[in-house]
């Protein structure tokens, strides 16, 4: 069982408060997307949850709070992209998959066989074995989306945490990596929490969402309840429209007419 | 289904044969090469006959012998173990600070050295009668603090302690203990040529008492280094992706660094400032054969001895019989070397 628990979080940089009182939960096997305009704190939830950033209250995995445990016992309960991953220039995309191997691994020991097989067996799963000696740093934005992924199955963690996977992808490349993303929630069984721009996609792909504004929860529950016109409109702007198409809740914003676009 | 599956094989056993075969011809040249020319099949054979149990027989006579075994083996010995250490600790460098342009010297080593030495040699007393030789000692102490003083102040920079900080802090230390040392050199200026002499680094006063005194940090520090090789390639993925891959990258930095360091200390305490090698040598390897740490550090401990081996060759013969400083050979080849490297390495540097 593996849930991620969030309670009365709160994170500052020096003496600006980024989250505060912020509580979520996510079941076992849940797809939670975290959304909100841009500097509403999404990333820096993230990265609490990673144990990357320093916070107040209470993160747990099951019934492991983060932090309690060493760096490597923590990169095999939880894979994490962030936002700009790195792809060091030079280094193969089988060698960059290789790396989620790195909890599994005394420190400094060798990659075993199974090690191999298994960074093989994700490369295969995402389509990509066929660019497995390509330079890591010469991919396209899709690719190197399917690389992440790749090394976050090599990782074998229960928990995937990702900061906007589909940033800077068109609309086909998007829907292709978030369909990959359901593959592996639903195969593995993994539990995941994401960060995410396009709310037409959460509401497709995310089991639950959650609204954060200026650092604080300001709606929870399933996307029908989230992707609500006035709770968007008081976040985004007012001209947001949530309309439905073939059952699916397609947020749009439109252009105010006569003047200046405004929050 | 395993059509195209890379072995995981990451350092083809001939490369490690190339290389180790490379070392032994430079080390046979360094031998052979000088004043007194001495024939390969002179060497290998006296070097047989001191091995027991073989039986071999040494072509050499015994003033040949002496030339081999008195005067170039511990010069081109010492030159393998300078040469190892401060490759190693480049390709270590470049590692943990994700920077193809650092060197041994970036975190104030080099400056320290300096200080050190110039102190001993304007201020030390004669120490001809010592037990130990104040001059490497003084550089030894010199390399360890300068570096120190860089991680405390890298360590104590509160927007946190990333690698680029420490970097900084590195530069401002360097900068400091060097503009002392110029001071110090400038006001004792009878001791200036010594002091400059020692800066450029020389293999000159090579003996096998400098060997052995090397020998436990080169191979201690080198061990040590090399083992960690496949953690520098989770480190080139930045500190905070590396610890969700559950390393502590400070940690790891510090440890690598002050192996590197001490490795580092120890050959220039007894061969000056070698400058060059410790980047140079390291990007040969990753131009020729592969990004990866875990090629680059064993192959660039290899292939350093034999580089500087051959520039001390070169130090020693083309001005015969006066000898040019080894860092002014380094520097030489290393400078349009560099500048090749800058060119091809566009978008590297992170």
């Amino acid at each position: 069982m593996t849930d991620v628990s969030v309670s009365s979080v709160g994170v500052s940089y020096g003496r600006t408060e980024i989250l505060s009182q912020v509580s979520l939960s996510v079941g076992d096997g849940r797809w939670m997307g975290i959304i909100g305009p841009n500097g509403a704190g999404k990333s820096t939830l993230l990265r609490a949850i990673v144990g990357s950033v320093p916070y107040r209250g209470s993160i747990t995995l099951g019934d492991i709070e983060i932090g309690s445990e060493d760096a490597k016992s923590m990169g095999r309960r939880i894979a994490y992209v962030p936002q700009r991953p790195v792809y060091p220039p030079g280094m193969s995309v089988f060698d960059f998959v290789l790396l989620g191997r790195t909890p599994h691994l005394g420190l400094l020991a060798a990659e075993r066989e199974e090690d191999i097989a298994i960074v093989w067996d994700s490369l295969q799963s995402l389509s990509i074995s066929g660019f497995a000696e390509r330079d890591v740093a010469s991919l396209s934005g899709g690719e190197t989306q399917r690389v992440s992924l790749a090394r976050v199955l090599a990782q074998q963690a229960p928990v995937v945490v990702l900061d906007e996977a589909t940033a800077s992808l068109d609309v086909a490349a998007q829907h292709e990596v978030l369909e990959l993303i359901a593959q592996i929630q639903h195969e593995q069984g993994v539990t995941i929490v994401s960060a995410i721009h396009d709310l037409t996609a959460a509401a497709q792909f995310c089991d639950e969402l959650t609204l954060l504004d200026r650092g604080q929860v300001v709606a929870m529950g399933n996307p029908e309840g989230v992707l609500d016109e006035a709770i968007l409109a008081s976040v985004f702007e007012p001209t947001i429209r949530v309309i439905e198409i073939e059952g699916s809740r397609v947020v749009v914003s439109l252009r105010s007419q006569g003047s200046s676009h405004g929050k | 289904m395993n059509a195209g599956r890379p072995s995981g094989l990451r350092l083809p056993w001939w490369w490690i044969a190339g290389a180790t075969l490379l070392l032994l011809v430079t080390v046979i040249a360094g031998a052979m090469i000088g004043p007194a020319s001495i024939s390969p099949w002179g060497i290998i054979s006296s070097t047989l006959s001191r091995i027991p149990f073989l039986n071999v027989e040494s072509s050499l006579d015994t003033r040949a012998d002496d030339i081999v075994w008195q005067i170039r083996m511990p010069r081109v010995v010492l030159g393998v173990l300078v040469g190892s250490m401060l490759s190693v600790a480049g390709s270590a460098y470049q590692g943990v600070f994700r920077n193809p342009l650092a060197d041994p010297y970036l975190l104030g080593a080099g400056a320290g050295a300096g200080l050190g030495a110039t102190l001993a040699i304007a201020y030390g007393p004669d120490a001809s009668g010592w037990f130990i030789d104040p001059l490497p000692l003084a550089a030894f102490i010199g390399a360890i603090v300068g570096v120190a003083l860089a991680y405390v102040l890298g360590y104590t920079v509160r927007s946190g302690r990333t690698a680029v900080t420490l970097i900084l802090a590195g530069v401002a230390v360097a900068a400091f203990l060097t503009a002392l040392q110029t001071f110090l050199q400038q006001r004792e200026s009878d001791t200036l040529r010594e002091v400059y002499g020692w800066i450029l680094g020389s293999l000159t006063t090579a003996g096998w008492s400098e060997v052995r005194l090397v020998l436990p940090y080169v191979v201690g520090c080198s061990v040590v280094l090399v083992a960690f090789r496949r953690l520098l390639d989770v480190m080139s993925v930045g500190d905070s992706e590396a610890s969700t891959l559950g390393l502590h990258p400070s940690r790891i930095r510090l440890l690598l660094i002050g192996f590197a360091t001490l490795g580092t200390a120890a050959v220039v305490a007894v061969s000056g400032l070698i400058g060059f090698v410790g980047i140079i040598v390291p990007h040969t390897v990753r131009l020729m054969t592969s990004a990866s740490y875990r090629v680059i550090v064993p192959l660039s401990l290899l292939i350093g001895g034999s580089f500087l081996v051959l520039a001390d060759i070169v130090a020693r013969t083309v001005q015969s019989p006066t000898e040019i400083p080894i860092g002014v050979v380094t520097a030489l080849v290393g400078a349009p070397f560099f500048a090749v490297v800058l060119r091809r390495s566009k978008g590297i540097v992170s």
